[in-house]
């Protein structure tokens, strides 16, 4: 087999195509650990609850981008209601807890998805508007998934101008940082983090109305899902929305390479990376050192 | 329904605490004759494979339900004990050993996925009980892990790849490509299509092989387009097969290159729906639509039919009802009902319970049938269920199973 | 103490010395329970199972519970127990008893291994890399296909008949089957025991209540550690071994994060940092997934829900909440 330069760059692109859903993933994933220093494990039953969403919306609509708005909503609306009522009890009690409880929620949103919507799953495919093949000049690559590159640009720089930019995310900002002082300085922290914990759950609904049209439906998607988010969460640096994103595209890029000289060792080496930087930089390429203890 | 254990009183009793004087006297220990023939079904009833295995369910329950009807053997009847494995080894083993020590079954019957039926039949052949399998594998019947109690109902990719290759790679040529799902499964259907291909000329341009389970194919797919191949063998299975289809659809590969599949599952077909399918032609061991041309398909579509409000059985409904059928007819033509001598009737045994004339193998129990070859349909579809349209099918003939001497077994 | 009572005859001082007299030997008293414990499961399998995961959660529970380190990993000891003593028996033909102690042997050497580059992080990102490397683990397991079977899993440990003496034993009888097992599982939680009653064992403990302050009195933290993440590895692999023996197949989903994640639940449910615990946790997950299974479909949901329960209302898991109870009423006396 010939590796042509031409191969190498449509791989190159593929790999940042699959990076930017490990990003967006990363990003929701993140944000709340950063924030809340909850590890939520039930971040891969929010992307699987968003893909189903999403299709019911677009049966409902039979409009894609009407479903892309509506379903980070629900999936947000559906984090909040968690965070107020499971997450919060357990705050102060250490971080073990909110990452068992999140486990077991995982499990009952995959019963729950399979009872709304059966065993089997829900077919999806691509909108007609961003179906077919564009010839890059290095080869045919999906117009969807360009699609998907920019919709996670456009994600992850509002998220950014939300934070940076705006009152309310400099508050959040600060919660991550101290939130005692917060509360001295009267801010009700206890809202911010509701907020917070909504838009992370809100981005992994968004992660699977964008994903759907690309893989099979069904109760089981996010399982393999939430391994794959902890690597790319861990080794872009956990709470830090940069390391996300880079760590992202980075996880991506070396899932694609490897795939091409020896793909069935691809899973194995996202693993590898995972252990690497945890070894040599426990908090990650852009994570703030003795972020946790 | 009949397929909840017996156990279930004794069980909520526990839960609810008062088994700690109750249990004692309720447990028994005592080995007790058991009156009806007993059929431990040990299946994926929760899981990625659920729907299938909700349909072998139903068929094996038709399967009973018939044979009852028509007396049973000597006034006893079956009953069919249904467990969930979960599709997880270690769980089908535990199933198996509940069922074996605790329901006395005769006999067990099941699974799906190559992994639970081997570790299932781990358990079966060391306590000398009859075990069906009505999943696919290539290894259940080679010498290491068979016995005389093993049996082995399914198809196996060595037969199955070879059928397709057969088929397909005369047609639409000899550059073939294949994406490999990297486990037992996927090795083994390769090895079944590089052999019949051999035959015929055929060159592979490439193997690859993609972790079982992957959801993203898309890191694959970029060097496929590169070599264009005349055929791109699909080598995996279920909600796997789905993805591939559907994103090598997305990646423009069928312009010019033909897709195949081993396994083309009727569920598979129904859940990825017709756009990803479009084009794609695979190997099965069942399709309703064989009825206008196997008798004994018709009869037992409007039997499933009747018994279940007009739904169609799939292949490995089929796969169930074919499996208890089998074992309850060695029963009558041993006049027994204990795991050896059933078995040497079962060895014996030729049959028609579906799809055609069908028989075990001697050496190594392996059913010897026919391979149906389909293409997905996604035009003038008379209705839901009419997803695929019968190409053609290779009737049963033993030379095309590996021999026996490969599998391990003297050839007496 | 108050006005004279009749304390002798007074429910209350008889569950009080009762209490006194297990919480002293409790070893004994677990031993005795298990010992009777068969009687009250409908099926041996199952009771075999919960022997094994008991193991499994003890040990798992010396690092959690009592040290402080939550691993993700743990399935990683778990598998490599079970693979080698079956790799022993199915390759080499090895003597069931010479296969179960090669399996504790490597196991503990995994642990030496993957502690050793684990206890380099702390809080999450130990979590973390316990995760990672187990993961890796599994990935060998799969890919040594001709060793292990590979995704088939390795098939064919068959335990012959067990001479004792003059008595020989059938390991196919189930209770028979339990009674062996039995032997094992006692013995390595009388070690147990008898490890956390030692200074060792409030070292440990130290370190999870303040790891600066237990260094700074001159315990060397990064050993202890290291020492208890081996020992906790060896007796999963016990139970790995225990349960390769038990199943006739080692199933490749022993070595994935699955299983490890069940490891934590059971220990949640049980009460970490209890003793016996653990143990209860494993009986309690598995009876309950067990019994839901039979009930419905939905097991999955039941169990999450049942789960989350727990964490929420009872996080020091059923048996600590009942020995914090007990604790409670005794003392108020």
């Amino acid at each position: 087999m010939e590796i042509t330069p031409s191969l190498l760059a449509l791989q190159l692109v593929t790999g940042i195509a699959l990076g930017a859903i490990y990003a967006l993933l990363a990003v929701g994933l993140s944000l709340i650990f950063g924030m809340l220093t909850v590890v939520n494990f039930a971040h891969g039953a929010f992307f699987m609850v968003g893909a189903f969403v999403g299709l019911y919306f677009l049966g409902l609509t039979g409009n894609f981008w009407f479903s892309l708005v509506l379903t980070p909503l629900v999936v947000g609306a559906i984090g909040l209601v968690t965070e107020r009522f499971l997450v919060r009890p357990l705050y102060g009690r250490g971080i073990d807890y909110p990452l068992l409880l999140t486990f077991g929620l995982s499990w009952v949103l995959i019963e729950a998805m399979r009872l709304a919507f059966g065993v089997e799953g829900l077919p999806s495919s691509t909108p007609p508007e961003l179906r077919g093949a564009v010839d890059l000049g290095i080869g045919y690559f999906p117009k969807y998934r360009l699609f998907l590159i920019f919709a996670t640009a456009v994600v992850v720089i509002a998220l950014w101008l939300f934070l940076e930019k705006t009152r309310y995310g400099l508050i959040v900002r600060a919660g991550s940082r101290d939130g005692d002082i917060c509360r001295v300085l009267g801010i009700d922290i206890a809202r911010v983090w509701l907020v917070v914990f909504g838009i992370g759950c809100a981005i992994a609904g968004l992660s699977g109305v964008l994903a759907a049209p690309t893989r099979a439906v069904n109760p089981e998607m996010g399982v393999h899902v939430l391994a794959e988010s902890f690597v790319v969460t861990v080794v872009g640096g956990m709470g830090s929305l940069m390391g996300a994103v880079v760590a992202g595209l980075l996880v991506g890029i070396v899932f694609a390479m490897t795939s091409l000289f020896a793909p069935e060792l691809a899973e194995l080496s996202i693993f590898v990376l995972m252990a690497v930087v945890l070894l040599i930089r426990p908090q990650g390429l852009f994570g703030k050192a003795g972020l946790m203890g | 329904m009949s397929h909840l254990p017996q156990s279930k009183s004794r069980r909520q009793l526990i839960v609810g605490g008062a088994a700690v004087a109750a249990a004692p006297a309720l447990f028994s220990i005592a080995r007790a004759q058991p009156a009806a023939i007993k059929i431990g079904f040990p299946v994926p009833l929760t899981g990625p494979f659920s729907a299938e295995a909700q349909d072998q369910v139903r068929a094996a329950e038709l399967a009973v339900k018939e044979w009852n009807a028509a007396g049973g053997h000597k006034g006893q009847k079956c009953e069919l004990l249904v467990r969930d494995t979960k599709l997880n080894s270690g769980e089908a083993a535990t199933r198996t050993l509940e069922l074996i020590e605790k329901d006395k079954v005769n006999f067990v019957v099941g699974s799906l996925s190559a992994a639970t039926q081997l570790s299932i039949n781990a358990v079966t052949r060391e306590r000398k009980v009859l075990f069906n399998s009505i999943s696919q594998s290539d290894t259940i019947n080679e010498a290491k892990d068979w016995s005389l109690y093993t049996f082995h109902e399914a198809l196996n990719p060595h037969l199955t790849a070879g059928a397709v290759a057969r088929y397909a790679f005369p047609k639409f040529g000899k550059r073939i490509a294949y994406l490999t799902a990297d486990y037992a499964y996927g090795h083994e259907m390769v090895r079944g299509f590089q052999r019949a291909g051999q035959a015929m000329g055929a060159q592979t341009v490439a193997d690859i092989r993609h972790p079982l389970g992957a959801a993203d194919y898309s890191a694959f797919l970029p060097r496929i387009q590169a070599l264009k191949p005349d055929v791109l063998v699909l080598c995996n299975f279920g909600r796997d097969l789905v993805n591939s289809a559907k994103q090598a659809t997305d990646f423009g590969l069928k312009q010019g290159t033909k897709i195949i599949a081993p396994v083309l599952l009727y569920t598979s077909r129904v859940a990825g729906g017709p756009d990803a399918f479009e084009g794609i032609l695979g190997g099965t061991s069942y399709y309703w639509g064989m009825e206008d041309k196997i008798p004994s398909a018709k009869k037992f579509n409007d039997a499933f039919r009747k018994a279940y409000g007009g739904a169609v059985p799939s292949d490995y409904g089929a796969l169930g009802y074919a499996g208890i059928l089998s074992v309850l007819q060695a029963v009558k033509n041993a006049d027994a009902t204990d795991s050896q001598r059933v078995a040497i009737a079962l060895r014996q045994l030729k049959y028609d319970w579906y799809k055609g004339p069908q028989f075990y193998r001697k050496c190594d129990h392996q059913s010897v049938q026919s391979v149906v070859i389909v293409e997905s349909k996604s035009k003038n579809m008379k209705d839901k269920n009419d997803v695929f349209n019968v190409l053609a099918i290779e009737d049963a003939n033993e030379k095309n199973l590996r021999s026996c001497e490969e599998m391990g077994h003297k050839v007496s | 103490m108050s006005a004279p009572q009749a304390t002798s005859a007074t429910p209350t001082a008889y569950a009080r010395g009762l209490f006194d007299m297990v919480q002293r030997h409790r070893v004994a008293a677990v031993l005795l329970f298990l010992l009777v414990f068969p009687l009250l499961m409908p099926y041996h399998a199952l009771a075999v199972n919960i022997l094994i995961f008991g193991l499994f959660a003890v040990g798992f529970n010396l690092l959690f519970g009592y040290t402080g380190l939550l691993s993700f990993g743990h399935a990683a000891f778990l598998g490599v127990g079970s693979y080698l003593t079956g790799i022993a028996m199915v390759h080499f033909g090895w003597h069931w008893l010479l296969a179960l102690g090669l399996g504790v042997v490597s196991a503990s050497l995994a642990g030496v291994l993957i502690g050793y580059l684990a206890i380099r992080t702390r809080g999450i990102y130990f979590s973390m890399v316990t995760l990672a490397l187990a993961q890796i683990v599994y990935y060998a397991f799969y890919k040594a296909e001709r060793w292990t079977g590979g995704e088939n899993g390795l098939r064919g440990i068959q335990v012959p008949a067990i001479e004792v003496g003059p008595w020989t034993l059938d390991f196919l009888n189930p209770v028979t089957k339990y009674y062996v097992i039995y032997v094992f599982v006692a013995a390595a939680l009388w070690f147990v025991s008898r490890l956390l009653a030692s200074p060792f064992g409030a070292v440990i403990e130290a370190v999870r209540e303040n790891e600066q302050r237990a260094a700074a009195c001159g315990y060397d933290v990064a050993r202890s550690k290291l020492l208890v993440f081996v020992i906790s590895a060896a007796l999963c692999g016990l139970a790995g071994g225990l349960r390769a023996l038990h199943l006739s197949v080692v199933p490749i989903d022993s070595l994935h994060y699955l299983q490890s994640g069940q490891a934590v639940m059971m220990c949640l449910l049980g009460g970490m940092g209890t003793f016996f615990g653990p143990f209860v946790g494993a009986a309690v997950f598995l009876t309950l997934e067990d019994v839901v299974t039979t009930l419905t479909r939905y097991w999955m949901g039941v169990v999450g829900a049942v789960f989350m329960f727990f964490v929420l209302f009872f996080p020091a898991g059923i048996w600590g909440t009942l020995v914090q109870r007990v604790q409670r009423a005794v003392q108020a006396r």
